[in-house]
């Protein structure tokens, strides 16, 4: 066992974790933020997207141990401050982003990193950036257009088949 | 997984010393590791992770040469290095997906091996130079198969060099499922000759395609291959594709990486 202490959405949280232990598993089983999802567990869906020290990582392909000191941003802490929506959630609301969910909370982690590194990306480079993360159900059209309208840009012209 | 502890050392001393250690192992970004020890192919007692050690982060230049830290990530390599060598940061900046760029490393890929990762051929066309913790490795005689290399038990890759060429490009012929290169040709032209590497292809893990380097280093254009052919033998074939398929993208790729590196 090691000792483990991070920023978890602005707050100080400290574990003792096995070497073995997924910071996923940490998020989900110990500190019950069930927001991030397993979907493969082989680093292929990004499900399980969570931001590390401002970054996109699969955190079922990253030990808690690595993220000690660390600043961790999962679903939970995407919110306004007054609990409401952010841009990026509303815009996947808005725009039907989503149908049963299960790959939103990693969608909307990866739209956040996209937009701080490319806050007007164009279609192409939407679909590029989304590699990682598999959707089975919106056939990603909605997701593309939600992510271009939270980026501000009009997307009136884009398919909605 | 099995159990094992984890140390994070912030030396390549201390790393070193560390991995003396019955059954430990180096874990870079684990984008290749922790799937393994998940489908519990690996059982090391302890990971010595070198994402702390300061010594193996960053991207630097001196004179014609880029260095690599061995910790360095795909992410930081793709934005760090498209001033100086453009070709390489180009195909750190295609490994994989985001996500996986933030965590893999240069010398996770090299020192695996993988017979279809994209970083062995880059070494290799660049002529690079593999830094261990302990000596200095030419790219010719570092991959040595498929998921071997010529790494010792308990050394590390602490950075690697490439000499910065004229012109480069890779073109990665991708397969759609694992977003790896189902063939994968890195070209790098130098004042005296050009060399021609190749990934994805063959049972024997990343090779140099020497008839095409001796042709284009006459002349350095996709004409000058059209006399040329690759052999299917050892060429790997699966249900993405045969032998012969991949043997013809050899050519293909390579065609291709001279006319876009122009
Ligand atoms: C979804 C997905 C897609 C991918 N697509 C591609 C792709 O298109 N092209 C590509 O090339 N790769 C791809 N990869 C692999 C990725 O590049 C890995 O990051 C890389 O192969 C391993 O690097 P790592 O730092 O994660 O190493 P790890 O997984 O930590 O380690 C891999 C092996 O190397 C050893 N090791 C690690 N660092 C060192 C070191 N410095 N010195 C000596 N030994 C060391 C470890 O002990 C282990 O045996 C993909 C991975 C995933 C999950
Ligand atoms: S659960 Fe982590 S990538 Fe799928
Ligand atoms: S909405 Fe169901 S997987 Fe994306």
């Amino acid at each position: 066992m090691t000792k483990v202490t991070m920023t978890i959405n602005g707050k100080s949280v400290s574990r003792d974790v096995e070497g073995q232990t997924l910071l996923v598993s940490l998020l989900r089983e110990d500190l019950h933020l069930t927001g991030t999802h397993v979907g493969c567990d082989t680093s292929q869906c990004g499900a399980c997207t969570v931001h590390v020290n401002g970054k996109s990582v699969k955190s079922c392909t990253m030990f808690a141990a690595e993220a000690d000191g660390a600043e961790v941003k999962t679903i939970e802490g995407m919110a306004n401050a007054d609990g409401s929506l952010n841009v990026i959630q509303q815009a996947f609301q808005d725009h039907h982003g989503l149908q049963c969910g299960f790959c939103t909370p990693g969608m909307v982690m990866a739209a956040t990193s996209l937009l701080k590194e490319n806050p007007k990306p164009t279609e192409q480079e939407v679909r590029v950036y989304l590699e990682g993360n598999i959707c089975r159900c919106t056939g990603y059209h909605n997701i593309v257009k939600a992510i271009m309208a939270a980026s501000g840009q009009d997307v009136s012209a884009i398919a909605a088949e | 997984m099995y159990a094992f502890d984890i140390e994070t050392p912030t030396t390549i001393a201390d790393a070193v010393a560390a991995l003396k250690a019955d059954e430990a192992q180096p874990l870079g970004g684990g984008q290749t590791l922790i799937p393994t020890l998940k489908a519990r192919l690996a059982a090391p007692s302890k990971l010595i992770s070198l994402a702390r050690v300061a010594d193996m982060q960053g991207v630097s230049v001196a004179g014609d040469t880029l260095r690599i830290g061995g910790a360095t990530t795909h992410a930081t390599v793709a934005s760090d290095a498209a001033q100086s060598y453009p070709g390489l940061a180009a195909l750190a900046g295609h490994i994989g997906d985001p996500a996986v760029r933030n965590r893999g490393t240069i010398g996770g890929s090299i020192a695996n091996n993988d017979p279809a990762a994209c970083y062995p051929a880059a070494a290799l066309a660049s002529g690079a130079t593999i830094v261990t913790d302990t000596r200095e490795i030419a790219a010719d005689d570092f991959f040595v198969g498929m998921f071997e290399t010529a790494l010792a038990e308990g050394e590390i890759v602490t950075a690697v060099s490439f000499p910065i060429p004229q012109a480069a490009n890779y073109q990665k012929f991708v397969q759609p499922a694992s977003r790896f290169s189902l063939v994968g040709v890195f070209v790098a032209k130098y004042a005296d000759g050009v060399r021609v590497a190749v990934t994805g292809a063959s049972e024997g893990g990343v090779f140099r395609w020497t008839e095409a380097e001796q042709a284009l280093s006459s002349d350095f254009s996709a004409d000058a291959l059209k006399d040329l052919s690759v052999s299917a033998d050892g060429m790997i074939s699966d249900l993405h594709g045969t032998g012969d398929y991949r043997a013809h993208l050899v050519k293909v790729m390579t065609g291709r990486a001279v006319k876009a590196a122009g």
